[in-house]
């Protein structure tokens, strides 16, 4: 039988021990979690992974990292039940929540009831006895319903068969399976947080849990697409506008005003033409933010800047809050310094061609906060990023590492240059040490852990690079030119010293010390472009410079900085997230992504 | 022709509306072609959705004048296409016009057509084709009298999307019968429409998928086939277990499942198999539920009745699979009363399907209930169901009727149900109703069930008994349906166990001696058995015996002698020795058996057979003809004495000498006892 048949396979794997097997095992269910509920967010609400070492009761013992439950009580009457909960409730944006449970032995009775209950249910009960708990018995098949007595439900179950409860949180029902064959709904209250719940009642009884672990019997993703298709249909055919044309006209605004907002001039012409529409902004302004956002895009920063800067001239200078800020109500308002995040790509740019134009600017006008007075209050912004983008290596701890400038440094030395000891980039060293706590090391292959390795190591490098130019076959950084190399790490010495005083005149912003590094990580490698953080030269990383640069303009002129369309979708998505937070479970299946494409 | 002479009603609408629909013919005879083809596509544009200007133009001959254009060598490529299209078009009409049209041959016209190479002509005459052939009134035989035909539509099917929907809808529509499925088999259907699964378009899937439904239905040679067959290296099987996902539309998921249904039925697919009791069986429950359509509802239930028919385990998780037992009793329920009040057209609709919901029912819980005590149980124990089978005997719809004794007679093989419900609901009234007049199919099953009820541990056998179902028991045996003749000798049989000598005397009566031997000559060895059962049955208790075999006895004698003669199973044999020794029990009948050498050497002869079950029957007998009368007269006495020596005389002792060393127990035990009595 295939209940028996994954069995064994269960508990195989179950028996495997050490840590490979284990971390195997763990991205596994992770994975195999994100599949089946790919609308959770499990840093708000954490899926059930095992049983409750703490939320049991004393009859209960676990074990096989808590996922097998075993009874250790007398069990001589139904005052002898006890119940153990997963670590946390069935998040509502998983829409449809699915366990199994296989029963290892009956023991004496087989009282075994598998369910779900509410926080704070008694646990020295079987699930569905007491109110906001429901199970379904092994003894006599029946299905508890927050009530003492059962109804007669589906077969009694013993060792060896799989037992699954699936719950629906979209119309709150839940019904059980055996051995991968469903029985049928049962209703629930429309109650939030339900836990996986397994209670055992006589001794020799013990259970193996699979939250996912382990594929299940009962084809659950089957089942979710049933319901993902509902969903969707019932969206589709969602009535919308009661008055003719009303719904098409609006769209067609919104149309028109996504194409002006990102300056697509002569289709936003043609469009609006076509759509009989009025354009809320001069042609002659439109043609403007055409203009820098091609520039941006084509990489070309120093002329970006200096347009915007003949066209606004009030604009980088003066706007203290240039803001990426999402819709309102957003999780976390994200916010980035605009001029920061431009430097940076300016620096990134240097990297990767010898920009003509920007020699002839006098960066540190706009780089250097020293020597521009209204820069200070500019890039003083009151909110920060309340939220840090975890960086990949965050969770190591790093010992002490080089700074990033060191990193430059060496690129510099690695070009000819052999003076480290350059004190500016010395003095940096030791400054930036609590900042960059991690990252260079890392992803370089040498391992610069301290100062006195360092220099055998960066001969290494050094030899390796050498080779690798006189064969010629990469590209160079700065176009190869000795003097674009040193203007660039001026410059990235003054995005440093920015950056520091940002830090003393904000509080760290991790946002941006993340940019930076990354952005000096790219220093580090003979081939940036091919590194793994070479991502950052990609021109594709423009987009949010070009976006954040055309919102903060339109701001300028009193004009919404989003886009309708892109509030709408900005609408939806906080929607969805707000129906998670309230326990409506269509939110799983109507992904705002789904309708995008 | 004959489409011109339809009906004569036709002919009174006809004068009003001549005028217009003449215009439109008359344009089919212009001698230039150009307004030939403008007027063939005015009536075009005429017909559509109008099926009285369709009417019309059939009386007044326009099919004859299309079809004769359309083969026409001199008609431009437009013009036969457009000739198609409005023949297309008359055919999505009424069955009237259909009939019409086939009647002017329209279908070897349009067959002949599909030669041509252009690929829009022959888009249209398929399109045509299609409406004809899927329409209940088209003989489906035109579609195989030419053998080139199926060969030439095999070859089309690979031209487009179009092509392959019309002849997968063809193909699917025109395999009635197993020589059907033989002729598509050979011609490559399977092959050539496999491809065709994972088409782009979803009625070309769905059609080729109705075409393996149709072609592997009891059809064990195209199961076969089909288990092996790879769609994009990916088995077939598997291809119809994707259709069957819960996101796939109802009618692709249950055609899917009705595949592998009849697969599994023809045996290529086991019963165990994931894809039947993971996939197959949960999708059918899945039908049955209330969220499907009516049809969708009668079509799962009637599929997954007949797969789990010969399983018990997959009754068994059937019966547990979303309450599936109590799922059905809603079938019962339609036209509900509600719909009856505030919709005429739902209350319409759920009559119309009422009764095939009702049939659907039945026959799943007939194959449900089986072999599995515990389901039939859960079965009699669903709200009102003895009810609903007793008036579901009664309904004027056949299909009903049988199913609702199918149903009963899956219920009455359980000893607790006859012994309860059964008596309860006095099914046996509406039962012999049911057997006066109804069609064989249904007489069968009426009649089987029957013959539970007349178990002698069953309470309804008396009232049965009372209400003169010998003489239609009796009329049974002389059906020339074997299954029928089994059932009534067989309920005879039932009938005699231990019953009085009156219930005896009446079934000797009413079946007649004749008939009584007929039967023991059919040619059926069921019949056959059953009818020496009712012998033995009648031939049991000893004044019984005696007065049997007083009147019938030379007959009897004969009838047991030509069967220990001829070429007869063990177990017919074995049944007729028993006979013989239940002869052997009474006290005048002994004498039968002792004046006839013949049989006695017979005995002699089955009591040294190499079957250990003909040996003890042959003792047994032997051991009543020598048996001494404990509570018999003097001359009883002297009696069993004259048979003890002439027995010895035969060399009997020494077989029963020889048989109390016999290895099997049994046969020692008997031999031993019957030793015994030479010693007493």
């Amino acid at each position: 039988m295939s209940g028996q048949s994954s069995g064994c396979g269960f508990l195989m794997s179950v028996v495997v021990h050490g840590d490979s097997a284990l971390n195997e095992q763990e991205n596994e269910l992770n994975q195999q979690l994100r599949r089946l509920y790919p609308a959770v967010n499990e840093l708000e609400t954490p899926l059930p992974r095992s049983w409750s070492p703490k939320d049991k009761f004393s009859y209960i013992g676990l074990s096989q990292n808590n996922l097998r439950v075993h009874y250790k009580g007398h069990g001589k009457t139904p005052k002898d039940a006890a119940s153990v909960r997963a670590t946390h409730p069935i998040p509502a944006a998983c829409g449809v929540y699915y366990f199994e449970v296989k029963i290892i032995s009956k023991g004496r009775d087989g009282y075994m009831g598998i369910g779900l209950s509410a926080q704070g249910v008694n646990m020295n009960r079987l699930p569905g006895w007491d109110k906001h708990s429901y199970g379904y018995h092994g003894d006599d098949g029946h299905s508890f319903c927050s009530s003492g007595t059962g109804q007669p439900y589906g077969p009694t179950f013993t060792t060896g068969d799989v037992i699954g409860c699936c719950v629906n949180l979209i119309n709150n029902t839940c019904f059980y399976t055996k051995n991968g064959h469903s029985l049928v709904y049962v209703c629930l209250c429309p109650q939030p947080n339900l836990y996986p719940t397994v209670g055992l009642q006589t001794p020799g009884e013990v259970v193996d849990a699979n939250f996912g672990q382990h594929p299940f019997v009962f084809d659950i993703e089957d089942y979710m697409r049933e319901w993902r298709t509902k969903i969707q249909a019932q969206i589709d055919r969602f009535p919308i506008g009661d008055r003719e044309g009303e719904w098409q006209s609006m769209i067609q605004k919104m149309v028109a005003s996504y194409l002006v907002h990102h300056s697509y001039c002569a289709t936003a012409e043609a469009f609006a033409k076509s759509t009989d529409q009025a354009v809320h902004e001069e042609l002659a302004s439109i043609k403007n933010r055409q203009k820098i956002q091609k520039l941006v895009l084509s990489g070309r920063m120093g002329e970006a800047i200096e347009t915007t800067q003949q066209l606004y001239p009030s604009l980088l200078e003066s706007n203290p809050n240039l803001l990426f800020m999402l819709k309102e109500g957003l999780p976390a308002l994200v916010q980035k310094d605009l001029h920061f995040l431009f430097c940076c790509k300016t620096f990134l740019n240097l990297i990767h061609e010898h920009d003509p134009v920007l020699d002839q600017i006098n960066l540190v006008f706009f780089l250097c906060p020293g020597c521009s007075p209204g820069f200070d209050g500019s890039c003083c912004n009151g909110v920060m990023s309340s939220k840090a983008h975890p960086s990949p290596h965050s969770h190591k701890p790093c010992p002490p590492g080089p700074a990033l400038l060191a990193a430059a440094a060496e690129l510099s030395s690695l070009n000819g240059s052999h003076s480290l000891q350059q004190p500016n980039a010395s003095t940096d060293v030791d400054m930036e040490v609590d900042h960059f706590t991690n990252g260079v090391t890392e992803s370089s292959s040498n391992g610069f852990f301290n100062g006195t390795s360092k220099h055998g190591a960066q001969t290494e490098d050094c030899d390796a690079d050498m080779e690798v130019e006189s064969a010629q076959s990469k590209r160079q950084l700065c176009g190869g030119s000795q003097a674009a190399i040193e203007r660039m790490i001026h410059f990235g010495r003054e995005l440093q010293s920015m950056s520091e005083h940002l830090r003393r005149e904000c509080g760290k912003n991790s946002v941006n010390k993340k940019m930076l590094k990354d952005a000096f990580s790219l220093l580090a490698y003979s081939d940036p472009w091919t590194s793994p953080v070479g991502y950052q030269l990609d021109s594709i990383q423009r987009e949010p410079v070009c976006s954040t640069l055309n919102s903060a303009i339109l701001e300028t002129h009193n004009l919404p900085k989003q886009p309708p369309l892109a509030q709408a979708v900005g609408q939806a998505a906080q929607c969805l997230s707000i129906m998670a937070h309230s326990g409506s479970g269509s939110c799983a299946f109507a992904a705002v992504d789904d309708y995008l494409h | 022709m004959a489409c011109l002479l339809e009906a004569p009603l036709r002919i009174s609408v006809l004068s009003e509306v001549t005028a217009t629909s003449r215009h439109y013919v008359d344009r089919l005879f212009d001698p230039d072609p150009q307004k030939v083809l403008q007027g063939v596509i005015d009536m075009k544009n005429a017909v559509i959705g109008n099926n009285k200007q369709k009417a019309n133009l059939i009386v007044l001959g326009a099919v004859p004048r299309l079809l004769y254009l359309l083969q026409q060598g001199s008609s431009s490529s437009e013009l036969r296409a457009e000739c198609a299209v409005v023949l297309g078009s008359l055919a999505m009409g009424t069955e009237n016009n259909i009939k019409s049209l086939v009647d002017c041959h329209i279908i070897p016209a349009l067959l002949q057509g599909l030669l041509c190479p252009d690929l829009i002509f022959i888009e249209a005459c398929l399109r045509c084709l299609r409406t004809v052939f899927i329409s209940p009134v088209t003989p489906v035989q035109l579609l195989y009298t030419d053998p080139t035909v199926i060969p030439h539509l095999m070859s089309l099917l690979c031209r487009s999307q179009r092509t392959q929907e019309y002849i997968t809808q063809i193909f699917s529509h025109c395999c009635k019968t197993p020589e059907h499925q033989t002729v598509l088999f050979n011609h490559g259907a399977i092959q050539n429409i496999a491809p065709l699964l994972i088409s782009p378009s979803y009625k070309v899937r769905m059609q080729a998928l109705k075409c393996f439904s149709v072609l592997a239905y009891e059809n064990t040679q195209v199961s076969m086939t089909l288990v092996n067959v790879l769609v994009d290296e990916e088995l077939l099987s598997q291809v119809f277990v994707r259709m069957m996902q819960r996101d796939q539309p109802i009618d692709m998921q249950l055609t899917a499942a009705k595949c592998l249904t009849y697969m599994c039925r023809a045996g290529a697919i086991r019963t165990d198999d994931s894809c039947i009791v993971l996939k197959t069986l949960p999708c059918l429950v899945r039908m049955c539920s209330k969220e499907r359509l009516l049809e969708e509802r009668v079509e799962g239930a009637e599929t997954l009745a007949y797969l789990m028919e010969p399983d018990v385990e997959l009754q068994r998780i059937a019966s547990v699979t979303d309450h599936l037992v109590a799922m059905l009793a809603d079938y019962f329920k339609y036209p509900s009363s509600v719909s009856a009040i505030t919709d005429i057209k739902r209350l319409d609709h759920d009559l119309k399907h009422a009764h095939e919901l009702r049939q659907a029912a039945f026959k799943l819980y007939a194959s449900l209930g089986s072999n599995d005590e515990d389901i039939r149980k859960k079965i009699t124990e669903t709200e009102n169901m003895m009810d609903r089978i007793v008036s579901g005997l009664s309904e004027s719809s056949v299909k009903v009727r049988l199913a609702a004794v199918r149903c009963l007679h899956s219920l009455s093989r359980s000893v607790q149900q006859l012994r309860t419900s059964f008596h309860d609901h006095a099914v046996w009234k509406p039962l012999m109703k049911l057997l006066q007049n109804a069609p064989d199919e249904v007489l069968v099953m009426a009649s089987s069930t029957l013959c539970n009820l007349l178990l002698e541990f069953s309470p309804s056998k008396e009232p049965i008994l009372e209400s003169g179902v010998i003489e239609l028991l009796c009329s049974l045996t002389q059906s020339d349906s074997p299954a029928l003749r089994v059932n009534g000798i067989w309920a005879l049989m039932n009938m005699a166990f231990q019953a009085d000598q009156k219930v005896k005397g009446e079934i000797v009566r009413a079946l007649g001696t004749e008939q009584l031997f007929r039967l023991l000559s059919d040619p059926d060895s069921n019949v056959l058995m059953k009818t020496l059962g009712l012998l033995r049955n009648l031939l049991s208790t000893r004044p019984h015996i005696d007065q049997v075999m007083s009147s019938h006895g030379k007959q009897i004698m004969q009838a047991v002698t030509l069967i220990l003669e001829g070429e007869h199973s063990i177990e017919v044999k074995e049944q007729t020795l028993c006979i013989l020794a239940n002869i052997a029990d009474g006290n005048t009948a002994k004498e039968l058996i002792m004046t006839n050498d013949d049989i006695l050497q017979k005995i002699k002869y089955y009591m040294a057979h190499s079957n250990v079950k003909l040996q003890l029957a042959a003792t047994f007998c032997i051991s009543n003809l020598i048996w001494n009368e404990e509570d018999g007269e003097a001359n009883a006495m002297t009696g069993s004495q004259e048979r003890q020596d002439k027995l010895r005389e035969l060399g009997f002792v020494d077989i029963l000498h020889k048989l109390t060393q016999a290895s099997d127990p049994n046969l020692c035990d008997r031999a031993k006892t019957a030793m015994q009595q030479y010693l007493a």
